[in-house]
């Protein structure tokens, strides 16, 4: 992964600094809670509804063994023993102290992190797939690139007070792992035959109140031309996107509102000023920001490894395992491994500070000392050899990462919900741990097959509820939660947003509803065909009519009188 | 008078706004350096010309720059102000990079309004040269934002991108 010099480094170490300077002021009266509040944003931290919140980026999902120990230092010194990663590749803890802060910060600088833009109305940590340079389906590597738009978009002089927070997906790929439909901005890299390198650049699409699939700018921009295109975008957004609304202020919403073609056409004319100008990458750069990554030293092995195929047939938990965690890798004879942070009773993406350190060590032992999180709030081990997967299994099974339902029902993306957030509207963890323990049984979670179920505490979708198969979206309904539930959503190239089936439900309910949903699906299925697969053959009114049938919906669950809000 | 920070230090602010009740219509007040707003500049141009021999521009956040630039104004301006009603309110941003960049301003840019401490550095680097704090703020301690960073990444109006200035063998 990419290396810091001492350019990178010294601008960490002055963003700590200057992180210090403005608490002490905040302390010290000097800046009033308005003033201090986008600045501490800026940097990550929320105040919530227990204590403060950290959010430490974790640029486009890559992690070294020696941050993940580092992560693991911070989150036993200054928080209580755990982290939680996000869907956008981040780290939150839920724990420090304001005033710890800056000494959280100051360390994690050593080990070249930080927590620039992490949130706040700027351009937030770029996403990008977490098998970039190992997927066999890879035309580019996005890597390099992405380090390029990191630096670009840290501290970006023009656009650090955008109308709203302004979020870019990059991917290299032939399938879509990134959202990339469903990003401020969406950047997909392609090499047409005989030309250079270009992205695809999809804008406007986004999750949260108003879902927006994206929708195509431009197709084969050199990929030279990338920052100052970027500018151009940004430039239209900052000049034009609404400030007066809160919810409209989302650069969806501007494109909307001018349609796609005359959005377009501002862009252009904004570009024909930028383009060529002094943000016109180079191939120095490019190759200078390669060579900082290096290049795994892979070993020449045959494609399957006798061993590995051995081992899977003689210990079924371990095939089960390999079925689900370990994933194609266009190098021969090794594979991309996940680890699981889906351990039964463990909230969704949690991970505790000794499996912080696990994860580090099996990333040292067996895959260049390198790791990376997921959208699905797993860890990916890029680089594993076939060969050593049975020992790998067994290590990381000791340290509950090895939960083996990855891409299952029970593998769910969910965010802290209302227990921690204070914008959450409902809990999300206690209700995902209710559907994992109501789906438990292996055999019947493989039987169902490829099963995305994302649950949001509310409309702000962190957790890509409108994209899951199964999405469930808390929501207040006279100061008691309810859960709304979506089918048919999904991600990849034909991501696009589910349909909500209906009225929504208490918490209680939730499991029943998505055992019915499930009920539904597992009599109508036809041999092979996936939960989606099914659902777009019969449609949704199935689902709906078993779930509310039974309910007698519309009527006896739902409350009497509706808030008139 | 206010306290006028530039890089360089402090001095006293000696351009006006125009009166209350700024019609377009009003008698051109008595004085010599006003900060005209852009509606008033644009219908009074010739006569406020004639008038006085320095001349001032007073931008609201959501100013149009292309009449400017396609009328050749901008050479008449000593200062401009760019006024921020929130400093959240990041179009000023744009309005200071598009005028130096696009226009080739070369006189004062100033930034007034709710103007603060933690956005100075990056002021500086989209244009502005010039900055009237908000009430109640310390200037002295204000003048140590200018070193917040030493490289960042990203051109500017004073400098190149970082990857265009790196020696290559830092590392």
């Amino acid at each position: 992964m990419y290396r810091y010099d001492d350019y990178d480094f010294a601008l960490v170490r002055e963003r700590a600094t200057q992180f210090r300077d403005q608490v002490a002021r905040w302390q010290a009266g000097e800046l009033t809670e308005d003033e201090f509040r986008p600045l501490r944003l800026q940097n990550g931290l929320y105040v919530q509804r227990q204590a403060p919140m950290l959010r430490v980026a974790v640029p486009y999902g890559m992690i070294s063994s020696a941050q993940l120990r580092a992560l693991a230092h911070v989150a036993r010194t200054w928080d209580k023993g755990y982290g939680h990663f996000t869907t956008r590749h981040n780290l939150q803890f839920n724990w420090p102290r304001i005033e710890d802060c800056p000494d959280i910060l100051d360390y994690l600088a050593q080990v070249e992190m930080h927590a620039i833009q992490t949130s706040g109305n700027c351009i937030r940590n770029i996403t990008t797939d977490p098998f970039a340079g190992v997927a066999p389906d890879e035309v580019i590597n996005p890597l390099p690139l992405a380090e390029i738009l990191r630096q670009w978009s840290s501290f970006h002089p023009e656009f650090a007070f955008l109308p709203r927070k302004f979020k870019i997906a990059i991917s290299g790929a032939r399938e879509d792992r990134v959202l990339g439909w469903f990003n401020d901005v969406g950047l997909r890299l392609s090499a047409p035959e005989n030309g250079e390198p270009g992205f695809t650049v999809i804008i406007g699409g986004g999750l949260g109140r108003t879902p927006v699939r994206g929708q195509v700018l431009r197709e084969h921009l050199p990929w030279r031309h990338i920052l100052t295109y970027l500018e151009a975008i940004l430039r239209v957004y900052n000049l034009h996107g609404r400030r007066d609304n809160l919810y409209k202020a989302r650069i969806k919403i501007l494109v909307q509102s001018l349609g796609l073609e005359h959005f377009a056409q501002q862009v252009e004319a904004e570009w024909q000023h930028l383009k060529d100008g002094p943000a016109t990458l180079t191939q120095a750069e490019y190759d200078r920001v390669s060579a900082r990554f290096g290049a795994p030293a892979y070993k020449t092995l045959p494609d399957d490894d006798a061993d590995f195929v051995l081992r899977k047939a003689e210990n079924p938990a371990f095939a089960r395992w390999a079925a689900r965690c370990v994933h194609p890798h266009k190098q021969p004879g090794y594979a991309a491994v996940t680890l699981s942070l889906k351990a039964p009773g463990q909230a969704p993406g949690d991970i505790r500070a000794e499996q912080m350190e696990a994860a580090a060590a099996l990333a040292e032992q067996f895959s260049f000392g390198e790791a990376r999180s997921s959208q699905e709030q797993n860890l990916i081990l890029a680089d594993v050899e076939q060969g050593r997967l049975f020992e790998f299994w067994q290590i990381a099974r000791s340290a509950h990462l090895a939960t083996p339902t990855v891409g299952l029902l029970t593998d769910v993306t969910c965010c802290p919900g209302g227990e921690f957030c204070d914008l959450a509207n409902a809990k999300s963890v206690p209700v995902a741990h209710a559907i994992q323990a109501r789906f438990q049984d292996l055999d019947y979670l493989f039987d169902l097959g490829d099963l995305k179920l994302n649950i949001s505490g509310c409309i702000n979708a962190c957790s890509h509820h409108h994209v899951g198969h199964i999405g469930i979206l808390g929501v207040d309904k006279n100061n008691a939660e309810y859960y709304q539930i979506t089918i048919g959503g999904r991600v990849g190239n034909r991501a696009r947003v589910g349909e909500i089936i209906g009225p929504s439900f208490p918490a209680a309910e939730v499991p029943d509803v998505v055992s019915e949903i499930i009920g539904v699906f597992v009599e109508q299925r036809r041999p092979d065909e996936t939960f989606l697969d099914t659902v777009d053959r019969i449609g949704v009114a199935p689902f709906k009519n078993r779930v509310y049938t039974q309910r007698a919906h519309g009527t006896a669950k739902r409350p009497q009188q509706e808030s008139v809000a | 008078m206010s306290i006028l920070i530039t890089a360089e230090g402090f001095s006293e602010d000696v351009w006006q706004t125009l009166p209350a009740g700024d019609e377009l219509q009003q008698a051109l007040p008595e004085g010599a350096r006003f900060l005209f707003p852009l509606a008033f500049w644009q219908a009074r141009r010739a006569e406020i010309l004639a008038r006085y021999p320095h001349v001032g521009l007073w931008l609201e956040p959501d100013a149009e720059l292309s009449a400017l630039f396609e009328a050749g104004d901008l050479p008449h301006f000593e200062v401009i102000a760019i006024h921020f009603p929130r400093f959240a309110d990041g179009r000023g941003y744009s309005l200071a990079r598009l005028l130096r960049e696009r226009g080739q301003y070369a006189g004062e840019l100033r930034a007034v309004g709710d103007v603060l401490h933690d956005q100075l550095f990056a002021m500086r680097r989209v244009g502005f040269d010039a900055w009237v704090l908000k009430d109640g703020k310390d200037a002295q301690k204000a003048l140590s934002a200018f070193a917040t960073f030493q490289n960042p990444y990203q051109g500017d109006v004073r400098q190149a991108p970082l990857f265009r200035r790196r020696n290559g063998t830092a590392a």
